[in-house]
């Protein structure tokens, strides 16, 4: 097996992750919890944005994995972990394979508007059809069971198996990611006809980074539903992918580990924002997001990077990365 | 019976072609000059129908005459389009020319977030509608059915303004420096061009477009917090489809979602929302650049 160099702040937050429950009260353990699926779905927006692209419809895919959970709960009284998860990613692949064959055709400003434009129809079919949705009114999720055993949705259970699928999902990201396949989405936002000139189909690059993504919504959504406990529209809405390409954009898509720091400053600052300013909550959104495009476009890991290379140069900052 | 049916569904999609035409015509200003999708175009579109709405309930309350409620309207518009088109420009769209097009799009969606909120906080979350403007024309009835004069003001509006934007471009000296500034920037500049004047005009013109068109859109619906980003959707379908950065377009490809909408609200009602994105999938899958699109090299 090829394992990943992991770096220092990746091997302190496995550390403090897996040592959460004895630390932490539950109410930070459970804006873990919330941190960890917005972390899978926030990897899709970040392979999009490494290749230059922008999604604003990633909630397409996400409300797709809990309205898999919504259905399973409503129709078959199913709450099975180990079923649900593996059925939410595949009702997200699915979707994105035939979303894909017409998205894998555009980039930049069309690639944003069509994903925007399908997640719309996807949040205004879940408010019409409401005799299947619930509607406004949405579904409840219910307590997941895993291998018969009960998991509510704030217990350490959860949180382990949330973390576990998390780096389940952090090593298949990295493993594609150092792929010739992964190399060529890197290389999309260069320079797309040097690709087609390596004998690669730019097409068949976006394409497979497309399902992926749709893949790890669904997974999102599935732990998102038990999670929260409902499900509802607003989990296809804009803001909602919004949230995501916040996440994206406050951590920094260059790393694996960027999405994980954005997910849990922003399940932080969401919590704060509520409290002191529950009106203006978009516009907080916005306002940090301005400053990160102007003032540090890669985000918190440019900070951290920033940081380490300052260390490397200094006499002790190199026996602590040592 | 058909004929008939066939007048209805021609003027009902006039009618929505004239909406549709005042909401994408100032994104499609913008993305020609500057290249850039203006996605905070929805709020600046929002923000002219509060004001707009909010000035005029105002006047009917002071119990001014009704009829000073359509300068009230204009106002709203201007004032917003003056006063959002300058800042947005000068303060943030400056910082990112020439970078990568997500950061474009990610800076005018965070605006469009902040501009979202900032309704909220100034208008509250209850909706505002102001109807005596549109009752105040009255109606009268094509093949038997009636319709109010408003709607058909909205069409003469639509007609208006893109004549005019038209004879801008065209007919003066503004329009020769834009399209110079489009064709070649840097040329632009050495041949002595104020380009980054001409970007902030180009950019407050859109914004002038969008606010105004929100102002006069309003008392036909109900001005209610975050129906700024079904605007951005809509009018981004629209210019797609006729080509983006094309005035000529811009109306094209709002009677064709228009009478398609129309289409499907009598003959298919379940289709209504999805056929306009239907079309423009379909549009764009022959022609990608739009109908009246300019085809866009790739880099090398």
């Amino acid at each position: 097996m090829n394992f990943p160099r992991v770096p220092i702040v990746g091997q302190i937050f496995v550390v403090l992750f897996l040592a959460a429950p004895a630390l932490f009260p539950s109410w930070i353990l459970f804006l873990l919890t919330k941190s960890l699926f917005m972390f899978i779905a926030v990897q899709g927006v970040a392979l999009f944005l490494r290749s230059g692209n922008i999604t604003f419809g990633h909630a397409l895919f996400y409300a797709t994995g809990a309205y898999t959970v919504g259905f399973g709960t409503k129709w078959f009284g199913f709450r099975e972990l180990a079923v649900l998860v593996p059925l939410g990613a595949l009702a997200g692949l699915i979707m994105a394979a035939l979303v894909g064959l017409i998205m894998a055709r555009y980039r930049g400003v069309f690639f944003a508007m069509l994903n925007l434009a399908f997640s719309m129809i996807m949040y205004a079919a879940l408010l019409k059809f409401y005799w299947v949705t619930g509607g406004t009114d949405g579904l409840p999720a219910g307590v997941a069971t895993l291998f018969g055993f009960q998991l509510r949705g704030s217990s350490f259970g959860f949180y382990y198996f949330s973390l576990g699928i998390a780096g389940l999902v952090a090593y298949g990201l990295y493993r594609f990611l150092a792929s010739p396949l992964g190399y060529f989405l890197k290389a999309l936002g260069d320079n797309e006809i040097r690709i087609e000139y390596s004998g690669e189909s730019v097409r068949h690059v976006i394409y497979v980074a497309y399902v992926i993504a749709g893949g790890l919504g669904g997974i999102s959504g599935v732990l998102a539903a038990f999670t929260i406990g409902h499900i509802v529209p607003e989990d296809a809405f804009w803001i909602q992918s919004g949230e995501f390409v916040f996440i994206a954009l406050l951590g920094g898509f260059e790393s694996i580990f960027g999405p994980l720091m954005g997910a849990i400053a922003f399940e932080f600052i969401q919590t704060y924002a509520s409290k002191y300013f529950p009106l203006a909550w978009q516009m907080t959104l916005g306002g940090i997001m301005l400053l990160i495009i102007i003032f540090k476009p890669g985000g918190l890991w440019e900070i951290y990077e920033g940081l380490t290379s300052r260390l490397k140069n200094s006499r002790w900052g190199r026996y602590i990365l040592e | 019976m058909t004929l008939q049916l066939l007048t209805i569904i021609f003027v009902d999609g006039l009618n929505y072609a004239a909406t549709l035409f005042l909401i994408s015509i100032g994104l499609t200003i913008v993305y020609g000059v500057l290249r850039i999708l203006n996605i905070s175009h929805g709020g600046i579109y929002a923000f002219g129908a509060y004001l707009a709405t909010w000035l005029a309930l105002q006047l009917l309350e002071a119990g001014l005459p009704p009829y000073l409620s359509y300068l009230m309207l204009l106002a709203g518009g201007i004032i917003i389009g003056l006063l959002t088109g300058p800042i947005i420009e000068r303060l943030f769209l400056r910082r990112i020319y020439g970078r990568d097009m997500h950061i474009q799009l990610l800076l005018t969606y965070s605006i469009l977030l902040i501009l979202d909120d900032l309704m909220k906080l100034i208008f509250g979350m209850e909706p505002l509608i102001v109807s005596e403007p549109y009752t105040l024309l009255g109606q009268f009835s094509v093949a038997g059915i009636s319709y109010s004069r408003y709607q058909f003001f909205l069409i003469a509006i639509s007609v208006l303004f893109g004549g005019c934007l038209i004879w801008l471009v065209r007919g003066t000296r503004f329009g020769k420096l834009v399209v110079a500034v489009i064709n070649d920037r840097e040329v632009s500049l050495a041949m002595g061009i104020n380009v980054n004047l001409i970007f902030t005009f180009a950019f407050t013109l859109g914004a002038l477009a969008a606010a105004l068109g929100g102002a006069f859109i309003a008392p036909t619906i109900a001005v209610v917090p975050g129906f700024a980003l079904e605007v951005v959707v809509l009018s981004f379908a629209v210019i797609a489809i006729g080509g983006m950065g094309s005035l000529e377009g811009a109306a094209l490809g709002a009677l064709i979602v228009g009478l398609s909408r129309a289409a499907a609200i009598h003959l298919y009602p379940e289709i209504e929302l999805v056929i306009i994105y239907l079309i423009m999938v379909v549009v764009l899958a022959i022609r990608p650049e739009g109908i009246f699109g300019e085809e866009e090299l790739r880099r090398i």
